[in-house]
């Protein structure tokens, strides 16, 4: 090369420009796999409405659907169940349900449309184990009323699936969209409204 | 091998540097003469993952990651596959006795300050192998697809759940489903098989690397590259080769044998090792009557269900590994080993290892109002050892000793009084005297009494 001199302005200003163009192109590339990890198309499909028939449960009887793969429980509760939710109110971190944990329409003391029936989706707030249902009073402590007790941490829900205060979960056990298509049959995964729509 | 040869290998060497890399990391690599028990664990966390890639590449050419084949494929091994139990065993045993060993191998860099001035990359190279360790043990315990696997990375993937805003965005792009599924067990199986152990070699062969740069600690601590012969040869260093090639070797038969008997009378160690809520598949509607992970990472378990908070407790866990990240500048005491340390810097190790160890154990147990609290008090402790170590790092008059003593107490009553959510305040109180128990003994007895001295650091090596 003729030129023995060296442009350090001109080299530094291209070395930055490559190194710029190689950053923004290696981010760029790096998106594809970053989005591939997400839930597939074939994911996000899967989770059709549940029907299910309560028409034959006992009083205190639980049965356990799966909605999305997630288990959903219904509980038929018995009219001292339903009668004991209020004296806990002090006892509740969201004795209200204030927290979007529901749709609008279980949005009650009950948390849910009929008092008599209760559906939940049976996964714990803290860290997604399946809570056991217990509604025996006085055995997970003396002053236990009856709910659901995540033997994971310990967190603890009352029968309308309301954490208590005190223990790891912080919000009540969701619960899911659902129906009654008739007295006896629930449609669980759509509410009245979506499937008017 | 000096100098230029002939033959095959002369040929070799002269267009690779084989011989240069042998004397260099090998025959002519000087390691302190005074190594002592301590000192096996390097070499033999290197068997270990020795053994856990070649048991790993036998286990890959029969297991299926496929939710609906998983278990089955696991089963297939363990009664079809010639030797498959033998294989199997292995890496799951494996697994359980590479983290004994690096756990080990962390203490001893504890005792002998081996993270100081001017190793500390190799302790942050040597952190990170423990981090991707604890990742590739997580990602492969779900393989199985046992229902253990599938609730324990329910948990600790709803982990990210916890934080703020976008943690349910995180989880989801983790399992690449709204539940753990298959979609979820595929990639752990790639992220097991290929990019965590890809991650863990050159991490390892760095953390060689950069120890044989600057050269090997020892139980004295004493640099032996400043006292050198006129060859420039450490005059207390043995080359590598043959010195600590026997030794380590007479360790590796040792190591063998134990893991043999593991291996071959108790793999599942009781349920430790293998846990028993595992023999049953996966089942999406019912979680074993009793989580807990594996062994290896209840201590850290045990400090996530001690804050009720759930984001508090996830930022608590991921802080009590990160601290250990920071050692080398928390601990700036000159005295390398615990050969020459204050009696008090004894105790306060001693009191971090026990304090490990009931960490671990609360963390394989249920939740119980006695050990909810217990958790929270030795999670205290565990973090109340570095803010003393630091504390040790150089002498301090009263006034120090008092205020701190004053300040960390106060924070942790203060903690009582306004966040322990305990229903039982008798308990609260009776746990209250571990930490202030701690505080005295570390805090105020420097004041009072001479286990704060420190002893002369010889110049050369003692043995």
């Amino acid at each position: 090369m003729a030129n023995d001199k060296v442009d350090h302005g001109r080299r530094k200003a291209l070395t930055g420009g490559v190194a710029i163009v190689g950053g923004v192109g290696a981010v760029i590339t790096a998106w594809p796999f970053v989005s591939s990890m997400n839930p597939s198309a074939s994911s996000l499909a899967a989770g059709a409405p549940v029907e299910v028939d309560v028409s034959k449960m006992q009083p205190g009887q639980q049965i356990q659907e799966i909605w999305r793969r997630k288990p959903v429980w219904i509980i038929r509760r018995t009219p001292e169940m339903v009668e004991s939710l209020g004296a806990l109110t002090p006892k509740l971190r969201d004795p209200e349900s204030r927290e979007a944990q529901q749709p609008a329409f279980a949005q009650n003391e009950f948390r849910s449309i009929k008092k008599e029936f209760l559906v939940l989706i049976g996964i714990c707030t803290h860290l997604g184990c399946s809570p056991e249902y217990r509604p025996e009073p006085g055995t997970i402590s003396a002053n236990w009323q009856g709910g659901f007790y995540c033997a994971c941490h310990g967190s603890r829900f009352d029968l309308a699936g309301r954490v208590y205060k005190n223990v790891p979960a912080n919000k009540n056990l969701e619960v899911p969209p659902y129906y009654f298509l008739s007295d006896g049959r629930i449609l669980i995964g759509m509410t009245k409204e979506e499937a008017a729509a | 091998m000096s100098g230029k040869t002939g033959g095959l290998f002369g040929w070799i060497d002269a267009r690779f540097p084989l011989g240069k890399m042998w004397r260099e990391h090998v025959a002519e690599y000087y390691a302190p003469k005074n190594f002592n028990f301590w000192y096996f664990f390097g070499s033999l966390a290197l068997l270990v993952l020795a053994i856990q890639i070649l048991s790993g590449i036998f286990l890959t050419m029969h297991y299926k990651p496929d939710a609906e084949l998983a278990f089955a494929s696991v089963e297939h091994i363990m009664r079809d596959v010639n030797w498959g139990w033998l294989i199997r065993y292995m890496h799951s045993t494996g697994a359980s006795f590479f983290f004994i060993v690096v756990y080990l191998h962390m203490f001893r860099g504890l005792m002998y300050g081996s993270f100081k001035n001017p190793r500390e990359l190799i302790w942050i190279l040597g952190m990170l192998i423990y981090v991707a360790l604890m990742a590739e043990a997580f990602m492969g315990y779900l393989l199985p697809w046992g229902n253990m696997s599938y609730w324990g990375a329910q948990v600790i993937i709803n982990l990210f759940n916890t934080i703020p805003y976008i943690g349910e965005a995180i989880s989801e792009w983790i399992r690449g489903d709204f539940v753990i599924s298959d979609a979820t067990l595929n990639r752990f199986f790639a992220l097991h098989v290929v990019a965590m152990p890809l991650a863990l070699l050159a991490l390892v062969f760095a953390h060689i690397l950069a120890l044989h740069e600057v050269g090997s600690n020892n139980p004295d601590g004493v640099e032996i590259k400043e006292t050198k012969n006129a060859d420039g040869i450490p005059v207390d260093g043995v080359p590598f080769h043959p010195y600590y090639t026997v030794k380590d070797i007479f360790g590796a038969t040792v190591f063998l044998a134990v893991f043999s008997v593991v291996v071959f009378f108790v793999p599942d160690m009781y349920g430790y090792f293998l846990e028993h809520a595992n023999f049953d598949p996966a089942n999406t509607l019912n979680t074993p009557e009793h989580i807990a992970p594996i062994w290896y990472f209840t201590p850290f378990y045990t400090v996530l269900r001690a804050i009720p908070d759930p984001f508090g407790g996830f930022v608590g866990m991921v802080l009590s590994i990160v601290v250990l990240f920071f050692l080398p500048w928390i601990d700036r005491n000159p005295i390398k080993s615990i050969r020459y340390r204050s009696a008090l810097f004894r105790i306060n190790l001693l009191v971090f290892v026990v304090t490990f160890i009931i960490l671990g154990y609360l963390g394989l147990n249920a939740v119980t109002p006695l050990y909810s609290q217990l958790a929270l008090r030795f999670t205290e402790l565990y973090f109340l050892f570095f803010v003393v170590l630091w504390a040790y790092s150089r002498p301090h008059g009263a006034v120090f000793w008092i205020g701190s003593f004053v300040i960390l107490l106060g924070g942790v009553t203060l903690y009582d009084v306004f966040m322990n959510t305990s229903e039982y305040p008798e308990l609260i109180w009776k746990t209250w005297i571990i930490p202030a128990a701690y505080l005295v003994v570390t805090l105020l007895l420097p004041l009072f009494t001479n286990l704060g001295l420190e002893k002369e650091v010889p110049a050369r090596v003692t043995s």
